[in-house]
């Protein structure tokens, strides 16, 4: 038996969203600041970008916020909410038996294509995510839930911006 | 006031209070990659329409709490004006929302399903996630090119209920409403994409999508607390600080913090404009009293060494502003003993004689008067600290701030 067929199916979305607004709401009683992971990932590259090149972080006003003198970017909520994210993903694939070394992708592109695709898009999403103030979850997710105006107006551009050119990378996928 | 969101750091500790968050995030991380979001090819099929999980298992998240939300907000358990709602930068949002959207269909993942997806082994998750990093690293060195253009449209803490002009709960049942019938519509368009049968809503989500819009009406009865309603559940307490006189400071604890660097005052000047332009503190904010409610949303942005000084001529107006912002639960406000017309007393000296005095003067009158519109350079506007070292009762007492400075992506 292969680890495909023990594979646990994924959860119901519905269910799934329904837990994930639990955990949102309770993100909000609890601390008042509602979910994120952009900026997790944010500061732990300006952690490092401090460890290699101080003096850069200093000529940056961008980074200097984070990074500046003795201030240690990883002294952050938002970290310990990205590295306990990470720890979810995991427990939560090694329980429903999903945890496997693949590539995901459609059977026209070759594994390399697809990796290369992914870092152009990951760079994207990144330098999109830090523009727009915040990724899917941060200013999607719980922006949207606390009814931000610019939060909705986000959402509905990260959705145009994925259909107006889905279409063109209909290879990658399908 | 309302118990939540809980003060963290004052109940665990700078470090302790990131154990919770940690907590958060496994729960967070749990829920995505049960929903299949370390899947790139599922994420993606959202944009072919054949698997909609992304539209279902988001809007479905925002709905439960959006309700959640406004609904512990109505029964006074939840104090909205602390929880963080991401200040409105609209044209930075809706370009960097496009560019995800790009990243979205070319990566497959967005930032937070590429770490479950790394979590799970995805080869195509971690090399994601040293795109976003690279991004990330790309932005911080080009955005000083255009910060122009990151600063613009600027609508801070602005809602739909706001651009609608319309409350809270209306807002909150018509999104639960259409989002639960574009879940039936999204169906229908899989179904027909996929070329199958429509699946059949499993018997629970019926009666949770009941339960939903049953909490989101409750909420919209009750309605969201008015400043009266939120004034009268701290009215007690508050109203003894104002009789004992523990927040109104004296022109001197007032003079130490504009000169003191670790702090950062805010004078709130509630006066009209006429009185504003003829006098006023060196950086004063002229927020008239009928405009005090709006602001104070404002106010929760600052950051947690800031101190808010609301003034008048006297003592009238200033103290209705004060109960105002306190309750709107906006942290370190305090009113400037005896107004401006003390504070001219105390630093004007020479610069204005008897003969400026008004006399008879009524309630809240400025106390002299003033040939021309002299606003801050008037030079009691900011007195040198140096040789006015004078002794006063200090009252201040930095609380530590409960609404978050920074949310969703820190």
């Amino acid at each position: 038996m292969n680890q495909i067929s023990r594979a646990k199916p994924y959860m119901n979305p519905y269910l799934a969203g329904t837990l994930l607004g639990i955990v949102l709401f309770l993100a909000f009683l609890i601390t008042g600041s509602g979910l994120g992971a952009s900026g997790g990932l944010n500061r732990l590259l300006v952690y490092v970008q401090n460890e290699v090149n101080p003096e850069h972080i200093d000529q940056v006003a961008y980074l200097l916020k984070m990074a500046g003198g003795n201030s240690n970017p990883l002294d952050s909520w938002i970290v310990f909410l990205t590295v306990g994210t990470i720890f979810g993903g995991l427990l939560s694939g090694l329980l429903g038996r999903r945890v496997k070394i693949e590539t995901n992708k459609g059977p026209q592109i070759s594994n390399g294509t697809r990796w290369i695709f992914a870092f152009i898009g990951g760079a994207l999403m990144g330098y999109g995510a830090r523009l727009a103030r915040g990724c899917t979850s941060g200013q999607g997710l719980s922006g949207g839930a606390g009814l931000s105006v610019g939060s909705w107006a986000f959402m509905f551009a990260v959705f145009a911006g994925a259909y107006a050119l889905a279409y063109f990378f209909r290879k990658v996928w399908n | 006031m309302a118990i939540f969101p809980l003060p963290l750091a004052d109940l665990l500790g700078h470090w302790g209070s990131y154990v919770i968050y940690a907590v958060i995030g496994i729960a967070f991380g749990m829920t995505l990659e049960s929903a299949g979001f370390g899947n790139s090819k599922l994420l993606a099929a959202q944009f072919y329409f054949k698997d909609m999980r992304v539209f279902k298992v988001m809007f479905t998240a925002i709905i439960v709490a959006v309700t959640l939300v406004f609904l512990s907000s109505a029964l006074g358990i939840l104090d909205y004006n602390l929880i963080w709602v991401p200040p409105t930068y609209l044209w930075p949002g809706i370009a960097g929302g496009l560019v995800m959207g790009v990243g979205f269909i070319i990566g497959g993942f967005c930032p937070g399903t590429s770490l479950v997806g790394l979590a799970t082994g995805k080869l195509d998750a971690v090399v994601f996630v040293f795109g976003v990093l690279f991004g990330i690293y790309l932005f911080g060195e080009t955005i000083g090119a255009y910060a122009v253009f990151f600063d613009s449209s600027y609508l801070g803490r602005f809602t739909l209920p706001e651009l609608f002009n319309v409350n809270y709960g209306t807002v909150v049942f018509i999104v639960v409403v259409a989002a639960l019938s574009l879940f039936v519509v999204s169906e229908k368009v899989e179904a027909a994409v996929n070329k199958r049968p429509m699946q059949k809503f499993p018997g629970w989500s019926k009666s949770a999508a009941g339960a939903l819009v049953a909490m989101a009406a409750v909420a919209l009865i009750i309605g969201q607390p008015t400043n009266a309603d939120r004034w009268q559940k701290i009215a007690t307490e508050s109203q003894s600080k104002l009789d004992q006189r523990l927040v109104q400071i004296a022109p001197a604890e007032l003079l130490k913090y504009m000169n003191d660097s670790k702090i950062k005052v805010v004078p709130l000047d509630v006066r009209d404009e006429h009185h504003y332009n003829q006098f006023h503190l060196r950086g004063a904010v002229h927020v008239p009293l009928d405009s005090v409610q709006e602001k104070a949303r404002e106010f929760q942005f600052e950051l947690a060494n800031t101190v808010f000084v609301a003034m008048s001529n006297d003592e009238v107006a200033a103290t209705e502003a004060w109960k105002i912002l306190k309750a709107e639960s906006v942290p370190n406000i305090y009113i400037l003993e005896g107004g401006i017309n003390a504070w001219l007393e105390t630093y004007a000296g020479e610069s204005l004689s008897d003969e400026d005095r008004v006399s008879p003067r009524q309630p809240d009158q400025l106390a002299f008067k003033f040939d021309a519109a002299t606003g801050s350079r008037h030079q009691a506007a900011e007195p040198n600290p140096e040789f006015l070292d004078l002794s006063y009762e200090p009252k201040v007492i930095l609380e530590l701030k409960r609404a978050p400075t920074s949310g969703g992506c820190g």
